[in-house]
């Protein structure tokens, strides 16, 4: 994607050539068939939408996040440690330590609700132009919205991010300092 | 006073300070318009986050400890020391370099308060020390700055600020606590007993409700259990030109005993059981294992379905699983060791185990030797049968062998365990019962945690006649000490007379008769009294000199001292001088010397620093 569009009568050019090539050859109509099975059908606004952007996460606020964690809940040395050697006695007790300390982290720095309001096993139902971010249809997908079917679970939102402030300067790939008593 | 756009409530705690506010323009009458700061403060290196209490914590790094700029505030890019949540973690690892429970070093009797004691114990040349005095400054500094942070166009110093201290606070310790709030600039300051901002932060969160409950003649106690302090006080309901009105009349003694003993005694007991089986703890662990036990208490003593809770002791290397030790806290426990280990069910001629003088002369906190709270409160009623006997309303001669309460307010955060609460509850029920006397009621508690905070800020919106004040004044008479006049005898000290310089229950702002006698003052030397005080002796007038008292009818205080200038006079002169007391509009006990010619006069020091050595 990296080059410009061709130009219209350009285009044109290429669909005649197509054409007879798809005809004239059987093994590159079925290259032409695959190309068109994997390439999306474009969207009706397609012509007005920019080229599709992905942008390179902050890696900041998830490492920021990553020390919360461990400061609070030791939480990158419980999933660095082999578990396998342990029993379940020993692994539960450190999950205690681990759940405790990660959920104060948890509500302390982010307010999560569930995004649907209804308990989990009942029945809803999606009204067109839902959002399909925040609901994932699953199973039986098939037919126009309004969608009838059952919550399976509940999701959950962020809708408050309260993360500390930090330092200029500070390195936050240092999760946790190696400590050194003297 | 009159621009002041905030009423501000300091709550300066033992181990937690906490800072409400209320908005002046846009409350009247029962609505007020409060709020609670949320104090930024480091939380880590680094990281700065704003939390609704900072803890009392104080730490003195290292010069080569933090990365630089690794402690930068919004408001400052290089402190010299953490205050808050960070100073208490990192300082679990490092004691030597960490002050805690200043507040409670504020008020010890026998050490110099202007003195850097603190951290005490730690190697002296290496770790910079403070005083408790400059602590508590600092604490005021950190919530002044991060106000100052916040709220750029309504500068601290410019509003209306209650600080609160402990009704048990001496007159050194409240001096110096307004002190420290003057040297930061807060001039528009007075001082507030905790047990009294607790009822007003009750009283407020009732919303005019609170005068159908309670009636003229109830008598409130208010206990207070903080993190490091017993706090007790007496509140009367009384009636002024058809309307109620409130009267501190009695508050306890300075108690060291607090929520942080009993998640300690908790942390042994479990630390105990793990030894037991084999297991060391560093003292890392025990910190650690304390805050465990601190999660279990609450839950063992708020819900009673559960019948115990597991406490684990996370290890300090990254190995968490393997190196973790793993123990559980029974229900039973937990009721054996604060239930009746800090609130037995004591009869009300109970007292707490007497605590020798000689134990205040060793370098360390006088913490309470009794720790059962009960006790402690049988003893302050029990010493408090004549504390309503002026007042209208109260009928004289009603009370059997202990004052009795009608009603109870809890505050602090011992209390968040039910348990406990109702433990103490039904004590006192059963102390009256067995006097003849009604239940005291219960009245509901607003936030254990913030509501001396929020009852601060409400009183100075009060002050400004926006609701019902509590009357009061000093809750102790203060005397001076004078030698008797009587033939020398080798070996016998001449005994000591108490002079009553300051009588019960003056009010801010006024001043006491002179009494007559006189006091023979050296010039350019610094003369020392001894200064007594009683929470009991409510009806000696200025100038009456007791020759005879009980241990816990007067109570030894500090000395204090008075230095004449030389200015105009020869050094070593001789001037007879009488004392005078005054309590100021801060709240303060000020004492001042004069002359008996002239205007002159000198304040006389209360809080005197120890000659070295001692």
């Amino acid at each position: 994607m990296a080059e410009s569009a061709p130009s219209v009568f350009a285009r044109l050019l290429i669909a005649l050539d197509l054409f007879r090539r798809v005809l004239g050859d059987p093994r590159f109509a079925a290259e032409a068939a695959r190309l068109r099975a994997v390439w999306p059908t474009p969207r009706v606004e397609a012509p007005s939408a920019g080229r599709p952007s992905l942008r390179e996460p902050e890696p900041n606020a998830a490492l920021q996040l990553l020390g919360l964690l461990q400061q609070d809940g030791r939480f990158i040395d419980f999933l660095e440690e082999e578990v396998a050697a342990y029993a379940d006695s020993e692994v539960g007790a450190a999950a205690r330590v681990v759940h405790e300390g990660c959920r104060k982290a948890l509500r302390q720095h982010f307010t999560i609700a569930p995004v649907r309001p209804e308990p989990e096993g009942s029945r809803l139902t999606l009204a067109e132009g839902f959002d399909a971010a925040a609901v994932r249809l699953t199973g039986q997908v098939v037919g126009e919205p309004p969608f009838s079917g059952r919550l399976t679970h509940k999701g959950w939102r962020v809708t408050a991010v309260k993360l500390p402030k930090v330092a200029a300067g500070h390195d936050l790939a240092i999760l946790v300092p190696a400590e050194v008593e003297l | 006073m009159s621009d002041a756009r905030y009423a501000v409530g300091i709550d300066l705690g033992t181990t937690h300070c906490a800072l409400s506010y209320v908005d002046l323009g846009r409350s009247s009458g029962d609505e007020v318009a409060q709020d609670l700061m949320r104090v930024p403060q480091l939380t880590g290196p680094g990281a700065v986050e704003e939390l609704p209490l900072l803890p009392s914590f104080l730490y003195l790094p290292h010069p080569e400890e933090f990365a630089p700029g690794d402690l930068t505030l919004p408001w400052d890019s290089r402190p010299g020391m953490i205050l808050g949540e960070m100073a208490r973690s990192v300082g679990a690892r490092t004691p030597i370099r960490l002050v805690s429970s200043a507040k409670s070093w504020l008020c010890h009797p026998g050490v110099d308060r202007r003195g850097a004691i603190l951290p005490p114990g730690g190697p002296e040349d290496e770790v910079p020390r403070l005083s408790p005095f400059d602590a508590s400054v600092r604490y005021l500094g950190h919530l002044r700055d991060a106000w100052n942070h916040l709220h750029p166009d309504a500068d601290l110093a410019g509003q209306e600020v209650t600080v609160t201290v402990p009704a048990s606070f001496d007159p050194a310790a409240r001096e110096l606590t307004a002190e420290a709030a003057q040297a930061l600039g807060l001039d528009h300051l007075v001082l507030l007993e905790e047990p009294q901002a607790a009822l007003y932060s009750w009283i407020h969160e009732s919303a005019g409700e609170w005068r159908n409950q309670v009636r003229v003649g109830d008598i409130i106690l208010v206990i207070d259990v903080g993190g490091g302090t017993t706090d007790l006080s007496l509140i009367a309901v009384t009636e002024r030109e058809g309307s109620l009105e409130l009267t501190r009349v009695a508050v306890g003694d300075h108690i060291l005993l607090g929520g942080d003993n009993m998640d300690l005694a908790l942390a042994h007991l479990v630390k105990g059981k793990l030894t037991g089986d084999g297991k060391t703890l560093d003292p890392w662990q025990v910190q650690a294992l304390t805050h465990g036990c601190r999660q279990a208490k609450e839950t063992l003593l708020a819900d009673r379905s559960v019948k115990a809770v597991p406490v684990v002791v996370p290890s300090r290397g990254a190995r968490l699983i393997g190196g973790s030790l793993r123990t559980e806290l029974t229900r039973e426990e937990v009721r054996r060791a604060l239930v009746e280990g800090f609130f037995p069910e004591v009869p009300a001629s109970a007292r707490p185990a007497a605590r020798s003088r000689a134990a205040l002369t060793r370098l360390g906190l006088p913490y309470a030797q009794d720790p059962a709270v009960t006790r402690h409160l049988a003893s302050f009623l029990g010493m408090q049968t004549g504390a309503t006997e002026d007042l209208p309303g109260f009928s004289p001669g009603r009370t059997g062998s202990f004052l009795h309460p009608t009603a109870v307010l809890f505050n602090g955060g011992v209390f968040k365990a039910n348990q406990l609460a109702e433990r103490m509850h039904k004590v006192v029920n059963d102390w009256l019962a067995s006097d003849g006397a009604p239940p005291a009621r219960l009245l509901a508690g607003a936030d254990l945690d913030l509501s001396v905070a929020r009852g601060a800020a409400y009183y100075g919106y009060v002050r400004r006649g926006g609701g019902v004040r509590i009357r009061g004044g000093t809750a102790r008479s203060y005397y001076v000490g004078v030698e008797s006049a009587m033939p020398a005898v080798p070996g016998l000290e001449p005994p000591v007379h108490a002079l009553c310089l300051a009588p019960f229950g003056m009010e801010e702002g006024t001043e006491a008769a002179i009494p007559p006698q006189e006091f023979g003052l050296v010039v350019g030397e610094p003369v020392r009294f001894r200064f007594f005080g009683s929470s009991v002796r409510r009806d000696d007038p200025v100038g009456v000199l007791i020759e005879d008292w009980s241990p816990d009818e007067i109570e030894e205080l500090d000395e204090i001292q008075a230095t004449l200038p030389a200015e105009s006079r020869s050094p070593g002169e001789v001037i007879p001088v009488r004392l005078r007391a005054a309590v100021t509009e801060v709240g303060t006990l000020r004492l001042e010397a004069m002359p008996r010619m002239g205007s002159e006069h000198w304040k006389v020091e209360l809080n005197v620093r120890k000659p070295t050595g001692d």
